[in-house]
């Protein structure tokens, strides 16, 4: 059960997006976060969110899952745009209760904002859900290349990053062993006031922590009895494909930025 | 018996901070395509030997030859490719996301150019009989297959020696007799040597040689029937002699007319067998 809540992200389907090389996925997430932000009229909004379906279209991701990952941030979405309705005073006003006047450049500033909001989490989350995180974790490390020059440990943080994506079941696994364990023994997890279920959770840690630790050190001989010794000379079993479909959602980037520019007012 | 492959020297070794030697001046030889199992008490020493085999720590005293050379910081790592190491815990041991990204781990180090790689993985997994597991992450995987899949791993780097830590002690009975038969049948093929160090001593019993630890000292060596004849003094060094050859023993002392020892349960059948159909 708890392991879904973290690995439950990613939804293997057979789609292109998908099949797409992580590098392009992630640079695209990047990107569509910067542009987003040149968007300030209908027809701009209009665009990139013809854009974001055209790739939810193309994932197959069931809608269920999307909503999951929109479901958090739903109440800052209408929060915002509440807030927009009632305190933005630009514009004519639109309606008027008497006490409440509502503009219609309220109106606009917080559709577009919860409109932003909606794409942005619905793009990101494509990334999770389409991309299998040791996949992600691969597109960072060569995508963050570069940076090695600037002292930025790439090797280890990626290889940390996996390891640690690696254990989250083991651990989980673990977590539940020792829960049951605990309430073998008559603690309670959940049920009484917060602060006895807050008091529960220490008999948790303390050994799972211990038992971190120990798998820490284990790990750490078990790869150095296998030649581990840094990034030096290693080579990659995992190779990324930058294939055709990768280049055309480059350029379909590019032209969407052409356009926003071009529409935007 | 065939060349020598390792040889110990008067090792010592002691741990930071401990008042006793982990390892007592102890001296022996691994032998080419041998099974030597090496038994003993928990803290005898057991773990701290293998990982001395391998570099993994430095003795204080004493040499360590692997094939005929010195082993020394910087003869480490040619060591090391040629010693594999299976630990205790299935799970400590897995790196990879997956089981080909485990069994790659080790050649990944070793700088392996990936066309090479990709066939080395494929043979290691075909060896241990996991091959259609290759996408299979680590925690839908039994025990018995992840210590599978390390020995693969460590089959990968071809080495000529590879050394059990107690690697099925944490697997159910099927598990422990899966990887058991996965390293006989792998040393029958290619000559590989093994060390299998072991609270099991049925397991023992079925290997060429036995080396038993106490106290960080070697307290015998020799071939398993005859480290068997003191099993008085086993029992004293905290080890739990084979059930048939206690049994074996008890019938001798009944009068049963039972000729040798039986270090396992099968030898004692045949001739308890033999025995019956005489009468
Ligand atoms: N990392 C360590 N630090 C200090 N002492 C250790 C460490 N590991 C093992 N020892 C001690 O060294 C002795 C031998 O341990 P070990 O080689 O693990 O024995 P075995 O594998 O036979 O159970 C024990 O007394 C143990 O307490
Ligand atoms: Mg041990």
């Amino acid at each position: 059960m708890l392991d879904k809540m973290i690995l439950g992200r990613y939804v293997p389907v057979d789609s292109t997006i998908h099949k797409m090389d992580p590098r392009s996925k992630l640079l695209l997430v990047f990107l569509f976060v910067c542009i987003i932000f040149l968007a300030n009229n209908l027809i701009s909004y209009g665009l990139i969110g013809l854009f974001t379906l055209i790739l939810l279209m193309l994932s197959k991701i069931p809608i269920r899952f999307l909503y999951n990952g929109l479901k958090p941030i739903l109440f800052l979405i209408i929060f915002t745009f509440v807030l927009h309705i009632l305190f933005t005073k630009e514009g004519e006003v639109v309606f008027n209760f008497g006490w409440l006047e509502i503009y219609d450049g309220g109106l606009r500033q917080g559709l577009f904002i919860s409109l932003r909001f909606t794409f942005l989490i619905l793009v990101t989350s494509l990334l999770t859900l389409t991309t299998n995180p040791i996949s992600i974790t691969d597109g960072m490390e060569t995508l963050l290349h570069p940076f090695k020059k600037w002292k930025l440990p790439v090797h280890e943080l990626s290889l940390m990053m996996s390891i640690a994506l690696r254990f989250i079941p083991t651990l989980m696994e673990e977590t539940d062993k020792i829960m049951k364990a605990q309430m073998a023994r008559g603690v309670d997890f959940s049920s009484g006031p917060l602060k006895e279920r807050i008091k529960a959770i220490v008999p948790l840690l303390v050994p799972l922590f211990v038992s971190a630790f120990k798998r820490a050190e284990e790990l750490a001989i078990a790869m150095e009895a296998r030649g581990y010794r840094g990034g030096e000379g290693r080579t990659k079993y995992r190779q990324l494909k930058w294939q055709t479909v990768d280049t055309l959602l480059m350029l379909s980037l590019v032209v969407l930025t052409i356009l926003l520019v071009l529409l935007r007012s | 018996m065939g060349k020598k492959l390792v040889s110990l020297e008067n090792i010592a070794f002691k741990y930071e901070g401990q008042s006793r030697h982990a390892v007592d001046h102890v001296s022996f030889d691994i032998y080419e395509g041998e099974w030597l199992a090496i038994v003993g008490h928990n803290g005898s020493g057991k773990s701290t030997l293998a990982k001395l085999l391998n570099g993994l720590q430095f003795p204080q005293a004493g040499t360590i030859l692997v094939n005929g050379k010195e082993l020394t910081e910087e003869t480490v790592w040619e060591a090391r490719s040629k010693i594999g190491m299976v630990f205790q815990n299935p799970d400590n041991q897995f790196v990879g996301a997956t089981v080909q990204d485990d069994v790659a781990f080790g050649l990944e180090n070793a700088g392996i150019p990936l066309p090479e790689m990709v066939q080395r993985v494929q043979n290691a997994l075909n060896k241990v009989k996991m091959e259609s597991f290759l996408n299979q992450e680590p925690h839908h995987l039994s025990g018995g297959q992840k210590q599978r899949v390390a020995i693969a791993g460590v089959l990968a780097l071809q080495p000529d020696l590879i050394i059990l830590d107690e690697a099925t002690s944490m697997l159910d009975p099927r598990g422990r007799e899966e990887v058991l038969e996965t390293v006989r049948e792998l040393k029958e093929e290619n000559l590989l040597t093994v060390i299998s160090i072991t609270h099991d001593l049925e397991e023992a019993a079925k290997a060429d040689r036995m080396i038993v630890m106490n106290e960080g000292k070697l307290y015998r060596q020799g071939i398993p029937t005859d480290i068997f004849q003191m099993e008085g003094e086993l029992i004293e060094l905290g080890l739990d002699i084979p059930f048939s050859v206690k049994l074996s023993k008890e019938l001798k002392e009944r009068g049963i007319g039972l000729i040798k020892s039986h270090l396992t349960e099968e030898e004692l059948v045949r001739e308890l067998c033999e025995l019956h159909s005489k009468m």
